[in-house]
């Protein structure tokens, strides 16, 4: 299905919504392109949610305007829209059959029941629940409810499909499943998704790029590999697994290069790293990935800390360890060690990001 | 559960203890012996040929049904009280429900002050405002009219509906409703094919509880209506009030219809609501 | 960004104010109009009595004994009346709260609140009346004879028949407060070494207290405005000339609507000043959740 979808490109062009003073989104611009995965990632109260209710128009956006190709949309009542969306509770009918749940976008657009039966069956199909579909949606289990929600969205064959952290309910393994699942009905459908997640490891998985929010802003805007790699912001970073902050004094003199390697002081100890930005200096903050912190011997430089506790992970072993100074460390080691001991943590400089500036 | 304890000796709080239940017990089953025994005693006595100075009447006889059925005119007061109870019902659920729901899902306002002015009249009893309300009705012509008696009528059962509603429509999650917008159903088909099957059985609930409610709704229909726009409960007190004038028997077999007529609503309001919200107005226990 | 940006629907809907918030306004102008505007009518002709002075009828009620005795009459049958329901409710309720047969017991208890006032006092005239069953077998058990025992046309068959109806009522609100704590706190005191007094003493009556009052106000204005029974069951002359009798009586024999106001008015001003005096000394209890804390 899906191949006779004809757009080219969803625009957001500066989108705003407040609530009374707050600026619960701002200044939202982007352009999406068919065929693309898009996942808004943030924690909870960054607004992605309120992005993804303005381009579905439950809300009503109070500056900006969304385009469809040339089609303006965001004035547009939410039932004219014809985008699908899975929500976050599924919010399936609680008195339709799956196959009802399924075929009521078709039947609000007045399709023809021979073409209805056909879609919904296709739908069905698509999502694997051929046994299912006459059952009411309470004797489902969650993971199948989840199908319901997403076959109900694709029925209507949409140009969007929008997805608000539909994998948040179900557990660890099944979201793995379902994953590569919506994955793959993004790719037959060949439409545009956007998925609202806070789970950055469900957002670089599925996404084609990943767009970060926070405070209602736009952080960063790229591709899984981009934001993994070189996350533009410390807070994109914490986001993006780097755990630890170490806040130290630029050592190198004037300012650094995008890209170059800086050397800063962190307590006494200095460690080398890569500058994403311009570092203005002096003040500085350090992320390490938890995965790339180990123990070094005395004679490296590295962070001195105490062990506080430490666990065996199964391939080796991971510890949080605190300095004198009080700061939080957590690290991979590859032999056991105890707690109260003392232990010196370093890192391989191109592991270690300098961003600019002090506590966020 | 089991205590982790030995068995132990019968002890004086024990005896303490059993003693107690059995005194709940006993009054609880002198209570129902008694209420059984004035609904007996009525039915009884709606059969009695002559009951006098004896435990049981001397023969049983339906004859004061027909009497009664022509002395009280209970067609006709019959026939008012299906109008009045019908119109409260359809009425109360047309102006309640969508208030509810409009309480229910949307924050404005003086929502408070709002909903202090429909929990108002159901915590006067009807007896308090009935007599301003009265006046007023008299003064503007529907006083002793039927249309007088149903508009008293609705001050209690409208904010009951809202209050009943209420809780019924916050537990449906209002994604279900977005999720049928959002796959095309505008206000209407919304409404059709998504909100009135979720809320039939709570409407269905509410409605009922008005029903019942209205038949034995005394004061405010006695203190509204005229001769010709009499329900069954307050042509009952007349009659009565009025004891002497006619046979205790036929009387009585009025109140076995009047009986009758408010148990079978209440039979079948029962299937569909616990009993304690008869008393209870919908979300009570939020204290 | 300026306010003015924003369309004006945007900010209305904002602010609560759409087409779903109007929705309310058919009830709030039944509310309004039949109830709102009765009450303030009803004060304002109050104060506006036949003999054209402003306190007038106020004057005429606290003067008259045989108007203001019938405060004291009330309240001499609705305060027992209601604290002897409450008292009596509050142990039953706790020992029906977890049976099976609970639906049974509770559909009995709302028979008299179905039937309603009237349909009660007629048969409690037969039932207690001097040739009843309940007498009959009194004086069989040699506990009285007709003569001596008098049930109806007086204080007590009005207070019965509050008992019957009212009863129920306090007995059902207090089951749904009761049912309202959750068992896992009687549990948890149970495990600690609490046996069932002491739970119920530590436990269920400080979280129970607000509800209870908030039983008692709703029971006592009920018993408060006594009508039906007080004129079938009582002696509506005397010993039971409720307050509600007196304001009908001005109404519908005297038609001064003026002075029945007033009384009407008078009757709702004691109702209030128990309820407000009673749900002030709620404040002095916990009034959180009673449901354990779950996050």
């Amino acid at each position: 299905m899906g191949s006779h979808i004809a757009f080219q490109s969803l625009r957001l062009e500066k989108v705003g919504r407040t609530f009374g003073a707050m600026n619960a989104l701002q200044d939202l611009t982007l352009e999406i392109k068919r065929g693309e995965f898009i996942a808004l990632l943030g924690p909870s109260g960054c607004g992605k949610s309120t992005a993804l209710n303005c381009i579905a128009g439950l809300l009503a956006t109070t500056s900006g305007a969304i385009w469809l190709d040339d089609v303006r949309i965001d004035t547009l009542a939410v039932e004219d829209r014809g985008f699908g969306m899975v929500f976050q509770n599924y919010a399936l009918f609680p008195h339709m059959t799956v196959r009802s749940n399924i075929g009521f976008g078709l039947r609000m657009r007045g399709v023809a029941k021979a073409e209805l039966e056909r879609r919904v069956d296709a739908a069905i199909r698509t999502v694997r629940l051929e046994s299912q579909a006459h059952k009411l949606p309470g004797q489902l289990s969650g993971g199948q409810q989840q199908r319901v929600a997403i076959a109900r969205a694709i029925a209507i064959d949409p140009p969007l499909v929008l997805m608000d952290e539909p994998l948040s309910n179900l557990d660890a393994k099944l979201r793995l499943e379902m994953r590569q699942e919506i994955r793959r009905i993004h790719q037959d459908l060949g439409g545009v998704t956007i998925y609202v997640t806070h789970d950055q490891d469900e957002a670089l998985s599925l996404a084609d790029r990943i767009v970060v929010l926070r405070e209602g802003m736009i952080r960063q805007v790229g591709t899984p590999e981009d934001l993994y790699l070189r996350p533009a912001h410390i807070d994109v970073a914490e986001f993006m697994g780097f755990r630890n902050r170490l806040e130290g004094t630029l050592i190198s003199d004037g300012s650094v290069q995008p890209m170059a390697r800086a050397s800063a002081d962190f307590g006494g100890t200095v460690l080398e790293g890569v500058a994403l930005h311009s570092l203005p200096g002096p003040a500085v903050t350090a992320a390490i990935r938890p995965d790339d912190l180990t123990p070094v011997d005395a004679n490296h430089p590295g962070i001195d800390a105490t062990v506080e506790a430490f666990e065996y992970r199964g391939r080796d072993f991971f510890g949080t360890a605190r300095t004198p100074a009080g700061v939080e460390l957590f690290f991979r080691s590859e032999v056991p060690l105890h707690a109260g001991e003392a232990v010196r943590l370093s890192a391989d400089p191109s592991k270690i990001l300098i961003y600019q500036g002090g506590a966020a | 559960m089991t205590l982790l304890s030995a068995p132990r000796a019968v002890t004086v709080r024990d005896v303490g203890a059993k003693l107690w239940v059995i005194s709940i017990w006993t009054l609880l089953i002198f209570f129902v012996i008694n209420l059984f025994g004035i609904i007996g005693a009525v039915l009884t006595s709606s059969f009695a040929t002559r009951w006098l100075r004896s435990w049981f009447p001397n023969g049983l006889t339906t004859n004061w049904y027909v009497s009664a059925w022509s002395e009280f005119q209970l067609g006709d007061v019959l026939m008012t009280t299906f109008q009045v109870v019908g119109a409260v019902v359809v009425l109360s659920g047309l102006i309640g429900v969508p208030a509810a729901y409009a309480m229910a899902r949307r924050e404005f306002k003086g929502k408070k002050l709002v909903m202090l002015v429909f929990l108002l009249p159901l915590l006067v009893p009807p007896i308090t405002y009935g007599i301003p309300l009265a006046t007023v009705l008299y003064q503007t012509g529907f006083g002793g009219s039927l249309i007088g008696v149903i508009l008293a009528n609705l001050v209690p059962t409208v904010p009951f509906v809202i209050l009943v509603m209420i809780p019924f429509i916050e537990q449906i999650d209002p994604r279900i409703e977005a999720a049928a917008r959002v796959f095309g159903a505008g206000t209407f088909r919304l409404f059709i094919h998504v909100l009135l099957p979720l809320l039939t059985p709570g409407i269905l609930a509410a409605l009922l509880l008005v029903l019942v409610r209205t038949i034995a709704m005394f004061e405010l229909t006695f203190l509204t209506s005229g001769p010709t726009s009499q329900t069954l409960v307050v042509a009952l007190y007349y009659a009565v009030f009025a004891a002497g004038v006619r046979a205790v028997q036929s009387i009585d077999a009025m109140a076995v219809i009047y009986m009758g007529l408010t148990l079978i609503w209440l039979v079948i309001a029962l299937r569909f609501v616990n009993p304690t919200q008869i008393v209870t107005r919908g979300k009570q226990a939020r204290a | 960004m300026s306010g003015s940006a924003i369309p004006f629907r945007v900010r209305l809907a904002a602010s609560g104010l759409d087409g779903v918030t109007l929705l309310v306004i058919p009830a709030m102008v039944l509310i309004l109009a039949l109830f709102v505007y009765p009450f303030s009518y009803g004060l304002i002709l109050s104060f506006h009595p036949k003999d054209g002075s402003f306190l007038g009828n106020y004057g005429h009620f606290f003067s008259d004994p045989f108007l203001y005795g019938t405060i004291y009459t009330t309240l001499a049958l609705a305060l027992p009346v209601t604290l002897l329901n409450l008292v009596a409710a509050v142990p039953v309720a706790f020992r029906i709260r977890r049976m099976r047969h609970q639906r049974l017991i509770t559909t009995i208890l709302v028979l008299p609140i179905t039937l309603g006032t009237v349909l009660v006092a007629e048969g409690m005239l037969n039932y207690f009346g001097p040739q009843g069953w309940f007498i009959r077998t009194l004086s069989i058990l040699g506990l009285g004879s007709p003569a001596s025992i008098k049930l109806v046309h007086n204080y007590w068959g009005v207070f019965l028949s509050l008992v019957i109806t009212g009863f129920p009522f306090t007995f059902l609100l207090t089951l749904s407060y009761v049912s309202g704590i959750d068992v896992a706190l009687e549990n948890a005191a149970a495990t600690l070494g609490a046996r069932s007094a002491a739970r119920f003493r530590t436990i269920f009556l400080p979280l129970l207290a607000p509800g209870l009052a908030i039983t008692f106000c709703l029971s006592f204005v009920q018993a408060y405005s006594v009508f039906p029974s007080a004129v079938l069951l009582g002696a509506p002359a005397g010993p039971t000339r409720v307050i509600s009798i007196a304001a009908y009586e001005a109404a519908f024999e005297q038609y001064d609507y003026s002075l029945a106001s007033a009384i009407a008015m008078v009757m709702g001003a004691v109702q209030l000043v128990v309820v407000v005096g009673v749900l002030m000394s709620r404040s002095l209890f916990y009034r959180g959740p009673a449901a354990g804390a779950k996050g």
